[in-house]
């Protein structure tokens, strides 16, 4: 690839440009119309042609910076950027409904003196909306190639690789002056635009009509909460099924076991290790697609952005803005993507505090836990006619981790993350149909990266537990289960020295150790704990039954206000190392997460036993 | 030619004011010439029509403003660097 000519695919946010690439390169690829999609490098050959490179630059409105995925595009563009050479030629997308905003930054990008082709997107919109764009009279304007393009119809791009090919041999174009102030240009671009329109166009009726409802002070706030609601619900009652599913696969395969092979070493590896402790995350997978269905659909219409300027005037109280609702969303499925989505804020405190607290937001990885200590303590009962206390439950703890959220970030606003408050500006793009590619390509690779966790880190550690959970053997005539003379059980007991106080017995204390892992594998490990020490027939009844006959209420409820606060899962410390540039914040993040679970368990273990 | 002393700032304005963008205030207190830089960014330039569609609940703050083709979410502090010219 080193001979191939890198070209670089840039425009403003929301022009489409995502999806243009993914139809250039064919990649799998995520295409999101909220500002700060793309913040990952993503590159690929240009439909085929492994002579050219394309590489997708995080979508700017100029070439001044104004947070660090735009500074990403600035660097590169400039031949400033440490890791990138500088692209041969520039492939500027810009929208065709949205002419004289877009040719503004194409107008500052055509001074860099780079070859340039402009592919002019969503044209099949544009002339919906009866915008007529006069495209070789444009062409003339700017003085390098113009075409037609529809990324989601493939229309056009192979006369867009035909001219980037042609651009790259006849090497820079004339060198044209649209002046060197920002308003000069917008003053071209704006002339230029108008030179070029044909007939106006009537705008889009869509996006008004359901921005009226949407943004409605009242009404819109209602649809958010509702939706968010909604999704909650939903989690618990559409996954059901599913997941009985897989429940009966699992139980069915250990069944098949018992049946067939003898009692001994490899039984219990396979059941009480492998199916014990995958089996119980595996379960897991459908309420998390549906989880990342409900955000993948809201962020591929355009109603993310909607939900930040709801959000601004609460955020706005913790001393943040809108911008940062669209990270911590992304968080309740994933803090990883979640704290990396933070890159599209501007301001470095707001960016920090938002990354400080994304870990809060309730993540997919919580919900094995949170779902099976529910359905284990919570009883199945409808409240106000229509809604299940579990769900009820469950919405509660996100809510607790929002609230705290909010309130910490108000702290670290205060103190840590001192500094002027950042306004809230943010484009609120047209609304589009969901596009299912991107949303099934979302979920698929969801499911690929639970699986594969399943598969490696969750299979390992609780396969190591195993091994821990049986060596030491057990000293004869014991009188305790076997497993609490283990190496587990030895750790275990070390740590509830610590965690008694809040109510959690060594089990419980042993299981937290490779849940550093990933969050979910507490509950593999519990399984896989549990199902040692236990008879056949709790077996068969599984972990939720089990749970319920071993731990007092008071328990589970620490145990599930431990899981909101506590400091977990090293893929979150490890990025949030790297997007604050060093141990200091991730150290941080954890130490304060401890505290504050350590703290709020306490209080609740002891008001709960208090009470009961 | 535009009457100055009718100008108003697109700040203190209600849900379907319409108008065209007159000019920008260079106030430093609320961030100068980088802040009207970042309007301008989003879409705002003189002759740009423009149009407030909706604002939030607590505090009618931030407001949605249409800008020429696009529509922008922005606090009134900021949009009160704006003059618009009603119509």
């Amino acid at each position: 690839m080193s001979t191939a000519s890198l070209v670089a695919v840039v425009g403003n946010p929301n022009c489409g440009k995502s999806a243009l690439f993914n139809a250039l390169t064919g990649l799998r690829q995520k295409v999101a119309n909220y500002p700060g999609a793309t913040v990952e490098r993503r590159s690929g050959a240009l439909l085929g042609n492994a002579e050219i490179e394309l590489i997708d630059l995080p979508g700017s409105y100029s070439l001044t910076p104004r947070s660090p995925d735009e500074l990403v595009t600035q660097q590169v563009l400039t031949g400033t950027h440490s890791s990138e050479q500088r692209p041969q030629a520039i492939l500027c997308v810009i929208d065709a409904t949205n002419l004289a905003q877009h040719l503004r930054f194409a107008l500052e990008l055509r001074v860099l003196g780079l070859p340039m082709v402009i592919a002019l997107n969503m044209v099949d919109l544009a002339e919906r909306e009866r915008i007529s764009i006069d495209v070789k009279l444009l062409s003339e304007k700017l003085g390098v190639p113009v075409i037609e393009t529809v990324a989601v119809r493939k229309r056009g791009l192979e006369e867009l690789k035909e001219q980037t090919n042609k651009a790259i041999i006849a090497g820079p174009p004339e060198s044209v002056d649209f002046g060197d102030t920002l308003r000069l240009r917008q003053r071209a671009a704006q002339k230029i635009a108008t030179d070029v329109t044909l007939s106006e166009g009537i705008g889009h009726r869509t996006t008004r009509v359901l921005d009226k409802i949407l943004l409605h002070p009242v009404l819109g706030l209602s649809i958010l909460a509702l939706l968010m609601f909604t999704m909650f619900q939903a989690v618990f009652a559409w996954a059901e099924a599913p997941m009985g599913v897989i429940e009966d696969g699992f139980a069915s395969l250990q069944i098949f076991f018992r049946a067939n092979l003898e009692d001994g070493f490899l039984l219990s590896l396979l059941n009480d290790g492998l199916l014990a402790g995958v089996g119980a995350v595996v379960v897991f997978l459908p309420q998390i697609l549906f989880l990342f269905l409900f955000i993948l659909v809201l962020e591929s219409t355009g109603y993310m952005a909607r939900a930040a300027f709801l959000m601004d005037r609460m955020m706005a109280s913790a001393g943040l803005s809108g911008r940062a609702f669209i990270p911590l969303l992304s968080s309740f499925a994933c803090a990883v993507p979640g704290i990396m989505a933070a890159r599209s804020i501007a301001n470095e405190k707001d960016r920090l505090t938002t990354i400080l607290i994304a870990p809060l937001m309730t993540c997919s990885a919580r919900l094995p836990v949170y779902t099976v200590i529910i359905s284990a303590f919570i009883p199945d009962e409808t409240v106000g006619g229509a809604f299940s206390l579990k769900g009820l439950v469950l919405f509660g703890l996100f809510l607790m981790g929002i609230v705290s959220a909010l309130v910490i970030a108000t702290v670290l606003k205060r103190t840590v993350a001192k500094g002027p408050t950042d306004t809230f500006m943010l484009e609120l793009p047209k609304y589009q149909m969901p596009n299912m590619r991107f949303v099934l390509n979302g979920l698929y690779e969801r499911a690929r990266l639970f699986l594969k966790r399943a598969g490696t880190i969750i299979l390992a550690s609780t396969v190591i537990l195993w091994v821990l959970t049986l060596w030491p053997s057990a000293p004869d005539g014991a009188l305790r289960p076997d497993v609490a003379y283990s190496m587990v059980g030895i750790i275990g007991g070390w740590l509830e020295v610590i965690f008694a106080p809040i109510g959690f017995n060594w089990e419980i204390s042993a299981a937290l150790v490779p849940g550093m892992a990933a969050r979910e594998v507490a509950i593999a490990a519990l399984g896989t704990v549990y199902s040692l020490q236990g008879s056949e027939e709790m077996i068969e009844a599984g972990l939720v039954a089990t749970l319920n006959g071993l731990w007092s209420l008071p328990t589970a409820l620490s145990f599930l206000v431990w899981f909101v606060f506590a400091p977990q899962c090293l893929s979150t410390i490890a990025v949030t190392r790297r997007e604050t540039g060093g141990w200091k914040w991730p150290l941080f993040m954890v130490a304060y997460m401890f505290a504050l679970a350590y703290a709020a368990s306490f209080i609740t273990f002891q008001t709960a036993s208090a009470l009961l | 030619m535009t009457d100055v002393s009718k100008l108003k700032a697109l700040g203190t304005l209600s849900p379907g004011a319409a108008g065209t963008l007159a000019r920008f205030i260079n106030s430093v207190e609320h961030g100068g010439t980088h802040m009207i830089d970042r309007l301008r960014e989003m879409g705002f330039a003189e002759g740009v029509s423009v149009e407030l569609l909706h604002q939030s609940l607590f505090g009618k703050d931030p407001i949605a403003v249409r800008v020429g083709a696009m529509t922008v979410a922005l606090r009134r502090r900021e949009a009160n660097l704006i003059e618009i010219q009603l119509t």
